[in-house]
């Protein structure tokens, strides 16, 4: 790393052949943004600037600068110290772009209709049809045993579902036509009026949304339902805002801010790359044990609805699994349970996980199809 | 605020009696050449908020705090009028039955009636070190508001005009991350994730912070509370804990630590019944250790 040439005159003249310590600073810069980490102009600005000041010459020092300026959270953190290793001491490491090599199902278009028209134009045509529209049948679909086609039209559908915010009342008042006397208000509009009596002032409590922690299972068990479920979860972000989204599996991953890119396919690729355990195994107690450490008991999951994705195939002892919900549903508001499986015929809760979490879910829902889907961002707005 | 290398930065704050190690000292330093907010977050109890205390106190700079809490607005966190002091002093024009209209009116948005709450205090008395705490707890809007002052160091009273900071205060988030904050505000910040000190440091730390407590019960304490951060725990105890403990044991008049003591006291040190059970258990085994 070779000290020359400020930020300033970097930006001045952008197309500049010189390799200068700052050119080689701004490919890091790159490098770590193709590793995951949002990195803006103005960060990799900041960096150059501070790693001139402690000189760009010493390795330590560039460490310590870019920690400071470019990245935001402990997540980031990690991921700046692989590529760091990486870049600078062994190239090798760089992280891939797309680091798992997930089996994209290859999509034909279908005529919109189920495929009978040739068929049906032989019919005669005064015979009255009553079968449900297209829509509809794939509306109650099982979301596992959908072609890739099906799947593709459902994709669109998740448009349809509206979501609602849960909703909790605040410390703080409102003014509200009715309700209570709020004295204070009334006294002071009087006070304006040196004291003559004024009109009586109500107010209420204020409502604001309540936040909605989503943990989605992706384990191999999973697999078949991970990405309608990540498209519910896009949903529910943008219909909703305040919702956090984790994917868990054999480790937990936060992916909401991928999840915030408004065009779902982009953020289901996002997310893709987020995660780095899809179809793996599950080590529920242990994952839900992380989560609520390092996030939900700081205050994510606190009065938040958490609303738990997966099937309960949990490998070996559920007792940390139990334990783990106990202390769940201590922190939450409400703990929605949903599983794929539910819905379905002849299903029965004797799975060790569900046993094990079911004493502490305030709801076990069904989530295999776009209409139970619908029925669950209903129990989300209620909750 | 002139300081030169972040080993200064260091030595500075060690006088206090806060020791940080080299990153820290170096991100501190950034901070104040370059003029930027330092948002600081970490596991509780790792020293947030008293690296603010120990950076003011070590620059000599007065410490303003702003406590964010839900619902906190801008009459909170900026200014606000005395509305009393201004009816009592409607009261004593009307009653000395002097003063024009227009003179009495302005005479109430004047200075005196002026409640500076934190931010305006922190620029009013620049150089300042104003220190934002627990910055995730605030709502949404209130970072938005945040992020308008700290970048322009100026704030504007419509009946008053425009408070500028001659110097820039230096300002110190500390955020426990229990909601992500916006990415607007974490741009403007230089960042550091404080973690749990060594053992060396620890036990410096105590030794600083704690001299009353023998050196011998101070490396005992720190030996077992390092150890317990890599048990599983539902909340490892911090720094400020380690330091509970040692002066609890300390007060017992405990000169060697024993089973009996450290059970007698655990409650300084973890604060949860399933970590308390745990820790029980192995006690008699962190002891031996």
């Amino acid at each position: 790393m070779v000290p020359t040439g400020s930020a300033d005159e970097l930006g001045a003249r952008p197309g500049m052949t010189v390799r200068g310590g700052d050119e080689i600073l701004l490919a890091f810069a790159r490098a770590l943004r193709a590793g995951g980490v949002p990195v803006t102009q103005d960060r990799a600005h900041d960096f150059l600037a501070a790693a001139a000041l402690l000189g760009a010459d010493d390795p330590a020092g560039v460490r310590i600068a870019g920690r400071a300026t470019l990245c935001t959270g402990p997540d980031d953190l990690a991921r700046f110290d692989q590529v760091f290793e990486a870049f600078f001491n062994d190239r090798d490491g760089l992280p891939r772009r797309r680091p798992v090599a997930r089996t994209e199902p290859s999509l034909t278009d279908l005529p919109l209709d189920d495929g009978s028209a040739a068929a049906d134009a032989d019919e005669v045509d005064d015979v009255i049809r009553a079968a449900a529209s297209p829509t509809e049948v794939l509306r109650h679909r099982d979301v596992a045993a959908m072609t890739a086609a099906e799947k593709q039209r459902l994709a669109g559908m998740f448009a349809s579902l509206r979501p609602r915010p849960p909703l909790r009342r605040t410390a703080r008042h409102q003014p509200w036509h009715r309700g209570d006397v709020d004295a204070s208000r009334t006294l002071r509009s009087s006070l304006r009026r040196m004291g003559e009596p004024a009109a009586i002032e109500w107010r209420r409590r204020a409502q604001r949304p309540r936040r909605v922690v989503l943990l989605v299972d992706v384990s191999g068990s999973m697999s078949s339902y991970a990405d309608a479920l990540l498209r519910l979860a896009h949903r529910l972000t943008h219909g909703i805002g305040n919702v956090e989204t984790f994917t868990i599996g054999t480790r937990v991953t936060h992916v909401t801010r991928a999840l915030r890119t408004r065009d779902p396919e982009r953020a289901l690729v996002a997310a893709g790359e987020t995660v780095p355990d899809w179809s793996g195994g599950t080590r529920l107690g242990e994952t839900l044990r992380f989560f609520l450490d390092r996030w939900g008991q700081r205050g994510m999951a606190r009065g938040a609805v958490v609303v738990v994705f997966s099937d309960g195939w949990e490998r070996g002892d559920a007792s940390m699994l139990a334990e783990q919900m106990a202390r769940l549903r201590r922190i939450a508001h409400r703990v929605v349970w949903v599983n794929p499986h539910r819905g379905k015929d002849g299903y029965e809760a004797v799975q060790t996980g569900v046993l094990a979490a079911l004493p502490y879910c305030h709801d076990f829902v069904a989530g295999h199809s776009l209409a139970t889907y619908a029925d669950l961002v209903e129990v989300i707005a209620h909750a | 605020m002139e300081v030169t290398s972040a080993a200064e930065v260091a030595r500075l704050l060690g006088q206090t009696g806060y020791l940080c190690d080299d990153e820290l000292a170096t991100v501190t330093y950034l901070t104040l050449t370059m003029q930027r907010p330092l948002l600081l977050e970490g596991e509780p109890g790792t020293g947030k908020t008293a690296l603010a205390e120990a950076l003011a106190e070590a620059l000599g700079l007065p410490l303003v705090r702003l406590q964010c809490y839900e619902g906190i607005d801008s009459t909170q966190a900026l200014y606000d009028w005395d509305f009393p002091r201004q009816i009592l002093h409607l009261r004593a024009l009307e009653a000395s039955g002097g003063a024009e209209l227009e003179e009495a009116e302005k005479s109430l948005y004047d200075d005196r009636f002026l409640l500076a709450r934190p931010v305006l205090a922190a620029l009013q008395q620049s150089p300042a070190l104003l220190l934002v705490d627990e910055v995730d707890r605030a709502d949404d809007e209130f970072e938005a508001f945040l992020l308008e002052v700290l970048s322009t160091w100026q704030v504007s009273i419509p009946e008053l005009g425009t408070v500028r900071a001659a110097i820039p205060p230096v300002v110190v988030l500390t955020s426990n991350r229990t909601r992500e904050l916006h990415d607007a505000l974490k741009r403007r910040c230089l960042y550091h994730w404080i973690e749990h000190p060594g053992l060396e440091r620890e036990l410096q730390i105590v030794r600083s912070r704690a001299p009353e407590v023998s050196e011998a019960l101070a490396r005992q304490v720190v030996g077992v509370v390092q150890q317990l951060r890599g048990r599983d725990l539902t909340k490892p105890p911090g720094v400020a804990e380690t330091l509970d403990w040692a002066r609890a044991l300390h007060h017992l008049g405990t000169a060697e630590l024993d089973l009996e003591s450290a059970s007698t006291t655990l409650g300084a040190l973890v604060k949860y019944r399933e970590d308390a059970d745990r820790v029980k258990q192995a006690l008699d085994q962190l002891l031996r250790a």
